[in-house]
């Protein structure tokens, strides 16, 4: 029964990991169609900005949660200075971008390491979130409780910003049909940049709850980059819906399977599962209808 | 384009005298098969553009052949670590000692009178690039040795061309032993030195359930075979063998099962990033040094600050050096690295192991009084050196050197402090052939 509930939470506690770290993916890869291999380095550059404001702030309580809005601020100017500078120019070459995105994550590895050296960095989590609280008499570590907390938030976030505000009206307006949301006097540039704005600027949340618990060192984002671009695509390309059920989904899978078997065996049976999942549902879980040509 | 190169790839040790019974005969045979394919390749790639004669004694002689130049005042030395890449974190470090030992040995003169050239390379974290860069260090810098590699897997890449080329390279990195080459000299521990010590230090302490976790590549799973062997012949339960890919993130699971085995103790092979997220799992749920200490053999100073020195003070790992070692020498190393790399610099194991491999480089050739590769073999045996870690022997039958195992603690200052030593230092056994436990392990 423990290790039940224990294992239960596991899989929940990554499966808001992997939300937190394809959120961003699903706005910019999800609505957009841009693959952005970049964006692990969004979340790196989170947890670098995590380190730096702690370096500054001592209290490590209110480092991070200033370092929680610097990050989304951090990530947010990088992926804004990426889509301006590259990613606008090759909207029609995604493979282009692909390989532009890939060389622009080596660069941006590259000057972590020389700013901040190769060794991985500390970032103390607050004394509010050390230890574990017991619920259903299993000890759940109260970091995972603070990210799966932190993802839903975001989550949240996003929705109310795509249902509720004029930036989200027109976001789904251009995902559903560029052409038309252009002739109805949506400027789709100033979109897109918005877009990716906030896609990055989540990664850099991410970046930064992340260091809460694993290593921050230049090549962080890969850890995470190929699970993300997982979740979006089991998810669907269009809808937040797709990616939280789907980072959830796999979550709780790859507990389930790494519990009864190894984590590298559980790897490849998930593997197993996305493609046959894929087989029978090539569009994911959710997708958009969209009456664009397109 | 013609491919007169790969075919003579020759068995080598018609050249030397041969040892009998050792296990460097043992490895010859073993070893053909790969390094044929590699050599076959790299030649060929090699063939296909830089070197373009088609003269048949040039393809004949290729092999053994030494283009290493000591008329002049100067020898060339390559050093070839990773300086890009994954594992650009652990191998600079083992470069800039490097670097110091070489500044030390030329400020003293030299080796044999000559200045020691550095050629320096990058593998790139890549085995393909080692082996490419060990051929050009070889073959077009003409280098009397190469010092660096650090996973086993750079290794075993950079082997068949040593041995086809027959040059020499020291290696600096504790490894899973049972390998050996006459074409390289092993610095760091091999497992005799290192992880028997540490199981026989927990067996001490009456630890009798051991959960076993690693990374899931070669050395953790050998080291694990070795383990679980050795436990079988001394009364210790293995509770748990975990292996977790290399760049896993999430140790929610694996440190579950680690929690629900009933271990008294947690032998810890992980790899790199792994163990800060391993550690920071490990102390979240709420387990401590005190009663479930987890012995890590990867883990040395300069990671201690990255995985966070709350997550990880008072638990153990086994290695031959530490910067707080104490002895003369020692502090003499210290000091000359903070001096040149700076104050916050921390010496671990591996940077340790690579600065005396230059010392025990320059020991053999002025013992052989000659930079030729088959008389530094020859000169190999009973060439010592008072390193920093203590007296260092080469064994010139197996080519690792007799060490003195170290369990350390870590303290709240991130150095590592000396818990037990071994007596005086082991000798290396790298196929484990005396221990009737290990037999048919190799």
């Amino acid at each position: 029964m423990d290790a039940l509930v224990s294992q239960l939470f596991a899989g929940l506690s990554l499966g808001s990991v992997l939300l937190l770290a394809a959120l961003g993916l699903a706005l910019t890869f999800g609505q957009m169609g841009v693959i952005n291999m970049a964006h692990g380095e969004f979340m790196m550059a989170g947890a670098y900005t995590a380190f730096v404001v702690q370096g500054v702030i001592a209290d490590a309580g209110v480092s991070l949660l200033v370092s929680l809005v610097i990050g989304f601020l951090v990530g947010g100017l990088l992926g804004l200075l990426l889509e301006v500078t590259l990613i606008s120019r090759m909207y029609k070459r995604p493979l282009d971008t692909l390989l532009v995105t890939f060389g622009v994550a080596l660069v941006l590895q590259q000057l972590a390491r020389d700013v901040f050296g190769a060794p991985n960095v500390d970032v103390r989590a607050p004394a509010w979130l050390s230890g574990a609280v017991d619920i259903l008499g299993v000890g759940i570590p109260k970091t995972r409780l603070f990210i799966l907390a932190l993802a839903l938030l975001c989550v949240l976030a996003l929705s109310l910003l795509l249902k509720l505000t004029p930036l989200g009206r027109r976001i789904r307006a251009t995902v559903q049909n560029r052409d038309l949301a252009e002739t109805s006097g949506i400027s789709t540039r100033a979109t897109d940049r918005l877009t990716f704005f906030v896609g990055s600027g989540v990664a850099g949340v991410a970046g930064v709850a992340l260091t809460l618990l694993g290593s921050i060192g230049p090549t962080l984002g890969t850890n995470y980059i190929v699970d993300a671009f997982l979740v979006v695509v089991v998810g669907g390309i269009g809808q937040l819906k797709g990616a939280v059920i789907a980072a959830f989904a796999l979550g709780l899978l790859q507990a389930g399977f790494e519990y009864s078997t190894t984590a590298s065996i559980a790897k490849v049976l998930l593997f197993v599962v996305i493609v046959a999942f894929l087989q029978v549902r090539p569009q994911g879980l959710v997708s958009v209808r969209t009456r664009s040509l397109a | 384009m013609s491919f007169a190169f790969p075919a003579p790839v020759r068995i080598r040790p018609t050249a030397r005298p041969q040892r009998k019974a050792s296990p460097l005969t043992r490895f010859s045979t073993r070893a053909l098969a790969l390094p044929a394919a590699a050599l076959a390749v790299a030649l060929g790639v090699a063939g296909c553009g830089a070197r373009t004669s088609d003269d048949p004694a040039d393809a004949g002689t290729a092999a053994s052949a030494s283009c290493v130049d000591t008329s002049g005042d100067t020898v060339k030395i390559g050093f070839l670590n990773s300086l890009s890449g994954t594992m650009a974190i652990s191998e600079q470090t083992v470069r800039d000692s490097l670097d110091l030992a070489a500044e030390e040995i030329n400020a003293d003169g030299g080796v044999l009178g000559k200045q020691l050239e550095i050629v320096a390379e990058d593998g790139a974290s890549e085995p393909s690039v080692f082996a490419e860069k060990a051929e050009k260090l070889i073959s077009s810098d003409c280098v009397a040795a190469v010092f660096g590699g650090w996973t086993s897997s750079s290794r075993k890449a950079m082997l068949p061309v040593f041995e086809a080329k027959d040059s020499l390279l020291f290696y600096p990195v504790q490894y899973e032993g049972l390998e050996a080459s006459p074409n390289i000299f092993y610095t760091g521990a091999t497992t005799n030195q290192q992880i028997l010590p540490g199981m026989e230090y927990l067996k001490e302490q009456g630890k009798s359930k051991i959960f076993l976790v690693g990374s899931d590549y070669v050395f953790p799973r050998t080291a694990n075979k070795e383990i679980v062997a050795w436990a079988g012949a001394n009364d210790v339960e293995i509770v748990g063998e975990e292996y977790a890919p290399l760049g896993h993130t999430d140790f929610a699971t694996i440190v579950n099962k680690l929690k629900g085995s009933g271990a008294d103790a947690v032998f810890n092979t992980l790899n790199g990033d792994s163990n800060v997220a391993f550690f920071k799992e490990y102390k979240n749920v709420g387990l401590a040094a005190e009663t479930l200490p987890v012995v890590s053999v990867s883990i040395a100073e300069e990671e201690v600050g990255g995985i966070g020195i709350d997550n990880i003070v008072g638990q153990l790992t086994a290695w031959n050096y530490y910067q707080t070692v104490e002895s003369p020498e020692n502090e003499t190393f210290v000091a000359a690295f903070k001096a040149k790399f700076g104050e916050d610099r921390v010496t671990s194991d591996p940077m340790e192991a690579a600065y005396t491999s230059l010392y025990l480089w320059k020991g053999m050739v002025e013992k052989a009084e000659s930079f030729e590769v088959a008389a530094i073999q020859e000169a190999a045996d009973g060439v010592t050196f008072e390193a920093p870690e203590g007296t260092v022997t080469v064994n010139g039958d197996n080519h690792h050197i007799a060490k003195t195992a170290l369990i350390g603690k870590i303290g709240p200052d991130g150095l590592i402090y000396t818990e037990w030593s071994s007596d005086g230092p082991i000798e290396p056994d790298p196929f484990l052939e005396g221990y009737d436990w290990a037999e048919g392990l190799s």
